[in-house]
């Protein structure tokens, strides 16, 4: 065994010397790090904030952010945001709306929505309200009308946005927080667009978003930009990755599992090999 | 496979059909009473790891093929629709997508011990050539699969190495447009990538058959390098082996689930999860990481038709190691010199990955080298441990005195001293 | 196991403990397969988006007397017909002893509610609260999945020995009420669950 020995003082040496150039960066500020409910193996999400962050979404995002992957149902299922919601009725207690056809919240949600249906019988695209089942619409037809009505930008799709960024978490609440620093003077800002030491080049054609109290949060928690762009975060880390919860549940029955399958096997081989000089 | 069958029949009917299709014998002989060197070590268990591996990826497989659209419109949608509608979707994606990371750990493995124990050798020749050959097609079928779900990786990963081929005189041209099926990457590509995914797994498991036939013909090399002698150097593979496989299998797999439910993205690129667009190229491209070491031989080189051939010689030169490694010694176990020479091309084979992953043109901490001249000069060690080195340590090394069977080298001299003992 | 063990040393362990080691080991295996299994069965089953696009709404305004309209429900056909009076008048000379099958097959109610016409019609669909339907308009209606009980073919409207639905595959006769009179078929034509959401709109599903 002494050649897994060598191999492994080989590898950590070759990795110690990929280790300070994996961490230089270039300009690009280095994501700030924050504290969330989803990390670690064991992190879930918190409800509330996933909803601030909807709200947050619908009421900023929205207008130039689409979520095309995504159905209002989506917020309805087993460990979506809007399932267990407080008993209207019954103080201090809450009911879980197993069917998101039926939950009022997600109907309340998708009647704000105009979707383009059809071709009906006369064989024309018709109007009607929402329904859970739906997609959420997106802002623009299509991407050439997306970078027309944005200066040329064009605002990338939420469906999956935080599993597309490296970091993703920390990467976007650093980007929506991370307005108003002192512009490098080897940095030239042309109009329309703004500086950002958190975006990849420093320039990005959207303004700042979140001021304060943009969004009217329900109870005593205040729409600060910080609180905001917790929220949204987490919003949109539920959005990339709504199986989060069950995946890590899933694994840690797995993972005992192999762990106690591993022993037996580690008995049944010393038991097969006990009198067998190797 | 190899000797006189020990199987015999216990029923009428296994008489019976032992006598029209011998399919229970073959497996008898091949799994439960085939003669296996009683000194495997660990490193040995890694081909039980890969046909597991090799099962688990057609099995995830084939059920992705059952949710997945392999069009350009709805090849991203399709993925994210497994991985949030179809029941146990993500679990099943999450499989196959770190599964294939699993396979290429689990071959690697596998490779560094046939190198170190001298698996290639005589008479292992053909054994060794149908393994590079199962190589190269898991390399085919993964820069496939990771097309498949149209992310800006898949997409610019593929145009980069079609283009590849392009750079050959005369054919490349012609054959880039075969393989694209149009004027560049495209959904004709996608299509076809899609169905060239799922044949090349069974030519693998085709390729894996005659690998253990050849296996079985000279029976299981074993760490000491010296060929079996009597059959006190051997116990039936069952249930010796097959427990000592199995129980490095479910270790196996505590890894493998851990990057399944814990960190099943770690291994991927978060550019993929970008729906690809053939306007725009990714700032910063890279392969998975088991063909970084590729990548960084081909940019090692500043011609393009060279870069290109020394890459796929970099693996071809595999298929003449058995006749480039003049030494008659096998386990380097046993070779003073050439187990440092190895372990230097194994780390060489590491740093190359890293100057894969990173941009050529950045200072390494390696005396402030940029990555390109650290990949060049790595490079050329690569291939001088098989031109160079090799073939010359056969003639300058002195080996270390050998045990003279098997057993010896299990029991000690004492063996010899009372075979009696024995039964 | 111990048959195919050479070992020169003997047995050394009480072979219960061994055997015990075995055994766990074994079962462990299987209960792990058996467990590994269900992801891979349960993935062929209806995924959440297909089960949640699971309602059509339908406008019997612009279906006429004596017509019929095809539409989709869970992605299979279902017949909207506005039967005429003559046609109703038939459908209830003949009550549910009479024929075949003698299930309303009509998940608007309770199971085993025999196969009348009024059970059979839109008169045993389900209406929203403060909605009025026109009595007329619902014994006029019948609205019936349009795969045939038999094999599933879709058969033709206003044809066959009782002017109801002929199913050409086998040679299934169905009444004007949708329920079976002669052929193969085992069953009347089923009646998905519907609601009536305004005067003249259903939601099925």
């Amino acid at each position: 065994m002494t050649i897994v020995k060598r191999l492994l003082v080989a590898a950590v040496g070759a990795l110690a010397l990929a280790a300070p150039a994996l961490a230089a960066g270039g300009d690009q500020h280095h994501p700030e790090e924050h504290t969330w409910s989803f990390e670690g193996p064991f992190g879930t999400f918190d409800r509330a904030a996933v909803r601030r962050g909807f709200q947050v979404y619908q009421n900023v995002c929205a207008a130039c952010h689409s979520m095309k992957l995504l159905s209002i149902r989506n917020l309805g299922e087993k460990n979506g945001p809007f399932r267990v919601m407080p008993d209207p009725e019954h103080e201090g207690e809450v009911i879980e709306y197993t069917n998101p056809n039926d939950n009022p919240y997600l109907r309340a949600i998708a009647a704000n929505y105009i979707i383009v249906d059809g071709p009906d019988s006369a064989g024309e695209m018709f109007e009607r309200t929402g329904r859970p089942s739906d997609r959420f619409p997106s802002p623009f037809a299509n991407e050439q009308q997306a970078r027309a009505s944005n200066g040329g930008a064009y605002p990338p799709d939420f469906s999956v946005i935080v599993k597309a960024r490296h970091q993703g978490p920390e990467y976007i609440r650093s980007l929506l927080l991370g307005y108003g620093h002192e512009v490098p003077h080897d940095v030239h800002v042309a109009p329309g667009q703004y500086y950002n030491p958190y975006f990849p080049g420093g320039k990005l054609a959207m303004p700042p978003q979140l001021r304060e109290g943009i969004v009217d949060y329900e109870g005593d928690i205040e729409a600060t930009p910080e609180q905001m762009a917790h929220d949204v975060v987490a919003f949109l880390s539920w959005a990339s990755d709504p199986k989060m919860e069950e995946r890590k549940q899933l694994g840690l029955m797995v993972m005992i599992y192999l762990f106690i399958f591993a022993i037996l096997m580690w008995f049944a081989y010393r038991a097969v090999w006990a009198n067998v000089e190797h | 496979m190899s000797g006189p069958s020990t199987y015999k029949p216990s029923t009428g009917f296994e008489r019976w059909l032992d006598q029209r299709l011998p399919i229970v014998r073959l497996g008898w002989d091949s799994f439960v009473d085939f003669p296996t060197p009683r000194n495997l070590n660990y490193w040995y268990t890694f081909g039980g790891i890969l046909a597991v591996c090799l099962m688990t990826q057609i099995i995830t497989g084939i059920v992705l093929a059952m949710h997945y659209v392999p069009h350009v419109d709805h090849a991203f949608a399709s993925v994210e629709r497994i991985m949030r509608d179809v029941n146990y979707g993500w679990l099943i994606r999450y499989i196959h997508a770190n599964g294939a990371s699993m396979f290429f750990l689990a071959v690697y493995l596998h490779i560094v011990r046939g190198l170190y124990y001298g698996s290639y050798k005589s008479p292992r020749e053909i054994l060794w050539i149908l393994g590079v050959v199962i190589y190269l097609l898991m390399m085919a079928a993964a820069f496939m699969g990771y097309v498949l779900p149209w992310g800006q990786m898949s997409f610019w990963g593929a145009m980069v190495i079609t283009n590849l081929i392009g750079s050959l005189p005369i054919i490349g041209g012609p054959i880039t447009e075969l393989l694209w099926g149009g004027f560049t990457v495209g959904n004709p590509t996608l299509n076809r990538f899609f169905s060239l995914h799922y044949l090349i797994p069974f030519l693998i498991a085709g390729a894996v058959i005659l690998h253990i036939w050849a296996l079985h013909v000279p029976g299981n090399g074993n760490p000491t390098g010296i060929s079996v002698k009597s059959s006190r150097d051997t116990l039936p593979f069952h249930p010796y082996y097959t427990v000592k496989d199995g129980f490095a299998i479910v270790v196996f797999m505590l890894v493998f689930a851990f990057f399944v439910f814990y960190w099943p993205n770690a291994l991927g690129h978060a550019d993929n999860y970008i729906e690809a667009n053939p306007l725009a190229t990714p700032a910063h491209i890279v392969p998975e990481w088991y063909l970084l070491p590729f990548y960084a031989i081909l940019r090692a080189v500043p011609d393009k038709l060279m870069g290109v051939l020394l890459m796929f010689g970099s693996i071809g030169i595999l298929f003449i190691l058995p006749w480039l490694d003049t030494s008659k010694v096998r386990s380097m176990r046993y070779r003073p010199m050439a187990k440092w020479f190895f372990i230097f091309f194994v780390v060489s084979a590491l740093i190359l990955g890293i100057c894969g992953a990173m941009n050529p043109d950045d200072p390494s901490p390696f005396f402030g080298m940029s990555y390109l001249w650290v990949a060049r000069i790595f490079t050329a060690y690569y291939f001088a441990y098989f031109l160079v080195i090799l073939p010359l340590l056969g003639f300058i090394e002195k080996p270390k005195p050998r045990p003279a069977s098997i057993e010896e080298a299990v029991l000690g001299p004492r063996a010899h001293a009372a075979p009696a003992a024995a039964e | 196991m111990t048959d195919v063990n050479p070992s020169p040393e003997g047995h050394g362990q009480e072979p219960s403990r061994r055997d015990f080691i075995y055994i766990a080991a074994g079962g462990a295996a299987a209960i792990g397969g058996a467990f590994l299994l269900w992801p891979f069965i349960d993935q062929m089953n209806p995924a959440a988006d297909t089960l949640a696009v699971s309602t059509t709404e339908v406008n019997l305004a612009d279906v006429a007397e004596g017509e019929q309209l095809t539409v989709m429900y869970q992605g299979k056909p279902t017949f909207v017909r506005h039967r005429t009076a003559e046609e109703v008048a038939a459908a209830r000379e003949t009550g549910p002893n009479q024929i075949p099958d003698g299930d309303s097959r009509n998940l608007n109610l309770v199971e085993g509610s025999d196969a009348t016409d009024q059970h059979r019609s839109a008169m045993a669909a389900g209406v929203r609260d403060g909605v009025e339907v026109d009595a007329t308009l619902r014994e006029r209606f019948i609205i019936m999945l349009a795969n045939c009980t038999h094999l599933g073919c879709v058969p033709v409207g206003q044809s066959g020995d009782y002017h109801g639905w002929y199913c050409p595959c086998h040679g299934s006769h169905y009444d004007t009420a949708g329920r079976i009179r002669r052929g193969p078929a085992p069953e009347n034509l089923h009646i998905p669950p519907y609601t009536f959401l305004s005067g003249t709109t259903i939601r099925i599903g």
